[in-house]
């Protein structure tokens, strides 16, 4: 293949290893941004609200509700809020990668966080594990492909949305937890995986019945981040053994 | 401009600070405990997780049968490898059941 003819870490060569990483993201939620697309015309979006907010904002999940919410006349702040509820694991997110991209200057981080979404921060994470550094360009290559794709999708649905057919038959519908596990199995070989899956998955099920969406994702998250917190660190491979 | 646009930025801010946030809030101290770089290190798995696990739970057979596929070609692939296996398993299941 052509791409692999580039020597290795050319800014072209690296921008495509982030893109080709992100294929799955694209194709697992492009469904997602036409449906988003289709939902917000329904719900009385302009086709220019429907992709400014793809572009704005660039999280599905929130985006979901957020116009759920818009077409019951719910108060504007309590859309804004429930907006900040869904997409507040990104704390999470930004806190774990700050360590991988410090080395950035000032203004790669501030457009880096922007694009932080739930795939982005895996495979950057993993690549950190990994032992390799995550630089910008390599880091855009992933971001930028899931985003310009999200934003055009969008669009396509807001215009043609009447013309998306059933997809379910065809798995559309349930690509994305199959993409997520993918992702909880590429981190197996870290210290502490499997009591931390056990305990999160628990939790966020609980919390699911009893709390309901969106917070059964971050109580659930916070559940298994405790166990690491409480267990002596060298569990999690930090620090000495005792 | 109408109140939607509004709602769009007001809501697009709240996200920012969400994914900017965490690190402004970590960067202000110069050591990080091994306690909490533990807890940094748990949170892929834990996240990821949530997504996953209530799914299952309201899923039928052939999306179980999907889960179990990926999560087993994951012990010889990489994520495109898991991502294609489940999918391909969740496909064939459906034409069966449902």
């Amino acid at each position: 293949m052509a791409l692999d003819a580039v020597s290795e870490g050319s800014p072209a060569s690296e921008f495509w290893n982030g893109a080709r990483l992100s294929i799955p993201v694209v194709v697992a939620a492009g469904p997602f941004a036409m449906l988003f697309g289709a939902l917000a015309m329904d719900n009385g979006f302009s086709v220019f609200e429907a992709v400014l907010m793809s572009a704005a904002i660039f999280g599905g999940a929130s985006q979901m509700v957020g116009i759920e919410l818009f077409g019951h006349h719910v108060a504007p702040w309590l859309i804004v809020l429930s907006i900040f509820a869904v997409n507040f694991r990104h704390v999470l997110y930004s806190a774990a990668i700050g360590r991988h991209l410090a080395h950035w200057p000032r203004m790669q981080q501030v457009a880096g966080y922007f694009l932080l979404t739930d795939p982005q921060y895996a495979i950057a994470e993993s690549r950190a594990l990994s032992g390799r550094k995550v630089g910008f360009v390599w880091y855009m290559g992933g971001a930028l492909s899931v985003y310009v794709s999200w934003v055009f999708l969008t669009l396509l649905g807001a215009l043609f949305g009447r013309l998306i057919p059933d997809t379910t038959a065809i798995g559309m519908d349930f690509l994305l937890p199959i993409y997520f596990l993918g992702l909880v199995m590429e981190f197996r070989k870290r210290p502490l995986w499997l009591p931390v899956v056990a305990v999160s998955a628990v939790a966020s099920i609980v919390a699911y019945r009893i709390v309901g969406s969106p917070w059964h994702v971050t109580l659930g998250a916070l559940a298994g981040i405790l166990l690491a917190v409480i267990l002596p660190p060298h569990h999690s491979g930090v620090g000495e053994r005792p | 401009m109408s109140t939607t646009f509004w709602i769009i930025i007001a809501g697009a801010v709240a996200t920012y600070f969400t994914r900017i946030g965490g690190h402004l809030i970590l960067s202000r101290f110069n050591t990080i405990h091994p306690r909490v770089e533990a807890g940094l290190n748990a949170v892929p798995a834990a996240v990821l997780t949530t997504l996953v696990a209530p799914a299952v739970l309201t899923a039928g057979p052939a999306e179980w049968v999907a889960l179990a596929v990926t999560a087993l070609a994951s012990l010889r692939g990489g994520l495109m490898t898991m991502f294609l296996a489940g999918v391909a398993a969740l496909i064939l299941c459906r034409q069966f059941v449902s």
